[in-house]
């Protein structure tokens, strides 16, 4: 299967955010590299604002995601809740 | 009665409506097809232009709220490198190269970026696709310019710096990235969809920026990095619009199929010579090193480009005609290039150098299958020339590949030990490439490629082949700018100021 990934930078506001990507896709795989941070996951990955709120104890629009993303592969699909990446085989 | 008018917040799909379709209209005083004449020319069928969907479903309001956001950190963290003397906290002034090569060669690519979006934004009828290129010719001049100002604060102590526009003019190495952008704005405007927002920005921008940034971050460039990430977030944007494209073209109409694996074929091959630099910055140039060219390939390219081109698989889309020749190239052709740039090294508004003994076992563990058996023995050849006082110096012109631009440096496919050289007539002339691949999309559109403004032959159409008058006219300054790191300017005065900065003395 194919690998999506979304990849960050590491910062004090993605901290929160990378826990909840790992909370809600458990099958994802984490690498730290120099300034970033960077997540490879088998076919899908779901971003999701609630866990992200949850983690970060404020509102959160999936929107500021734009500010810190570095790189991502996949199809998007992105609503007001989700952020999603998949790839179709 | 009192009626309290609650505000009701649009939801994204709903305000992605308003803002961009809601803001088109049917033209009433000119047909469509006068107004929008190049969308039909490169043979590309489109049936329903409301079927393009930004799937970040990004607005223009959101979009100005996150930029400004983004332009905030990067000016933070600008003006603390340059006022904490960021410039020392470098691992070795050895590393400016990378960034003067970037300078020359990719920002202003940034720039003819912004002014293709800027085009073709207005060449394309759809509303959701003109929002879309609208964004990006914004943030592709945002890239130039932050990039400029960020690598400015280098300029103020470094040679090599002063005169990018010029290099990028008129050199010979920054003219590989400037045909790529010349040869997409001269396209039309599907054609230059694929161009950038396949080849540029899903191929390229992965290796370029991130491991490379990465990499800055690694070798103490906070000004770099923070450029490169500011870019990159756009970059996930473009690189999705890309892909949108391609399927959007796809889903149009199965006559679009050919036209569009022909782009890709011609675009993967033209993108894949421009990394050609990129692996020679990220093998030899960071003094430390986040991971190998090859490693990067191994990610960026094999498996996610492989991805990519699984999924599009569905619409009878196969992976590009030059994927095989690329992998048999991913582990030569940084050493190739590097001996190349080395022995034409006072050409070159940057240094090079030998690597050290350390660098060599880096290399040698990174490359187990090449690097000792083809590409040590070179360097200790030319190391035993240095140390003799006679260190070897190419004044011999490169012949250049009128497709890519760069040198004939590689090798054949297979073999190794052979170089790799194709040629063709057209119209009574003879023409030189570097590659199966550069010959190929020069038979497909002669017209445009017999054009090719090439550095080495004009310097002897335009200036009588004197070299001398050439470093004029290119702002190459003889003795500070180019040649060897070791004894260079740079290296002198990154040790004394290092020195000032750690010491009392
Ligand atoms: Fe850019
Ligand atoms: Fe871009
Ligand atoms: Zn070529």
């Amino acid at each position: 299967m194919s690998t999506v990934f979304i990849a960050l930078q590491a910062n004090e506001e993605t901290r929160p955010i990378i826990d909840a990507i790992e909370i809600d896709n458990p099958q994802a795989v984490v690498n730290r590299q120099p300034a970033m941070v960077k997540i490879d996951a088998p076919g899908r990955l779901v971003v999701r604002r609630e866990t992200i709120e949850e983690q970060l104890g404020r509102a959160y629009d999936l929107q500021e995601l734009q500010i810190n993303l570095i790189t991502l592969s996949g199809n998007v699909d992105e609503d007001e809740d989700t952020l999603t990446l998949s790839w179709n085989e | 009665m009192d009626m309290k008018a609650t505000k009701k917040k649009l939801g994204m799909k709903e305000r992605y409506r308003v803002l961009t379709r809601d803001l088109g209209w049917e033209p009433g005083y000119q047909s469509k097809e006068a107004i929008f004449p190049y969308v039909r020319y490169e043979g590309i069928k489109v049936h329903d232009w409301d079927k393009w969907e930004d799937p970040f479903r990004l607005t223009m309001d959101a979009y100005w709220k996150y930029q400004a956001e983004k332009e905030r950190k990067f000016y933070a963290i600008i003006d603390a490198h340059a006022q904490n003397n960021g410039h020392l906290n470098l691992t070795d002034a050895r590393y400016l190269s990378a960034l003067k090569i970037f300078l020359q060669a990719i920002s202003p690519g940034e720039y003819a970026a912004h002014k293709g979006f800027a085009r073709i934004g207005r060449e394309f009828p759809g509303v959701g696709t003109q929002v879309a290129c609208q964004m990006q010719a914004i943030d592709e001049i945002r890239h130039a310019q932050t990039q400029i100002h960020a690598m400015s604060n280098y300029n103020r102590y470094y040679d090599g710096f002063h005169a990018f526009a010029d290099a990028r003019d008129r050199i010979w190495y920054t003219s590989v990235a400037r045909s790529f952008f010349d040869d997409a704005m001269s396209a039309g405007p599907f054609e230059f969809m694929i161009a950038i927002g396949f080849s540029f920005e899903y191929v390229l921008t992965n290796l370029l920026f991130v491991p490379f940034m990465s990499g800055a971050a690694y070798n103490g460039d906070m000004a770099t990095v923070t450029f490169g990430f500011s870019a990159q977030s756009d970059e996930a944007r473009h690189m999705t619009l890309g892909l949108e494209c391609i399927k959007f073209m796809l889903e149009q109409d199965p006559d679009n199929l050919p036209i569009v694996q022909g782009w890709i074929d011609k675009w993967f091959w033209r993108g894949f010579r421009v990394l050609g630099l990129v692996s020679t910055m990220m093998d030899y140039m960071l003094p430390k090193r986040v991971m190998s060219w090859r490693e990067a390939w191994e990610i960026y390219g094999v498996e996610n480009g492989g991805a990519l081109f699984r999924d599009l698989a569905r619409y009878g889309i196969r992976p590009p005609k030059g994927w095989d020749d690329a992998e048999q190239a991913i582990d030569h052709m940084s050493h190739q290039f590097m001996l190349g740039l080395y022995q034409w090294s006072f050409g070159t508004a940057f240094h090079s150098w030998i690597p050290s003994d350390d660098d060599m076992a880096w290399l040698s563990a990174k490359y187990p299958d090449t690097f000792d058996r083809h590409y040590r023995p070179r360097w200790a050849h030319i190391k035993k020339l240095k140390a003799a006082g006679t260190p070897f110096k190419n004044y011999g012109l490169a012949r250049l590949c009128q497709c890519c631009q760069l040198p004939c440096v590689f090798t054949e496919p297979g073999d190794p030990t052979l170089t790799c050289h194709r040629e063709t007539v057209y119209k009574g002339e003879k023409y030189q490439f570097c590659s199966d691949g550069c010959k190929d999309i020069f038979e497909h559109e002669p017209e445009k490629y017999i054009q090719a403004w090439l550095p080495m032959p004009a310097l002897f159409s335009e200036l009588g082949g004197d070299v001398a008058a050439w470093m004029d006219w290119v702002n190459l300054r003889d003795g500070a700018d180019n040649g060897d790191y070791d004894g260079s300017r740079d290296q002198k005065h990154f040790d004394e100021w290092r020195g000032l900065a750690t010491s009392n003395l």
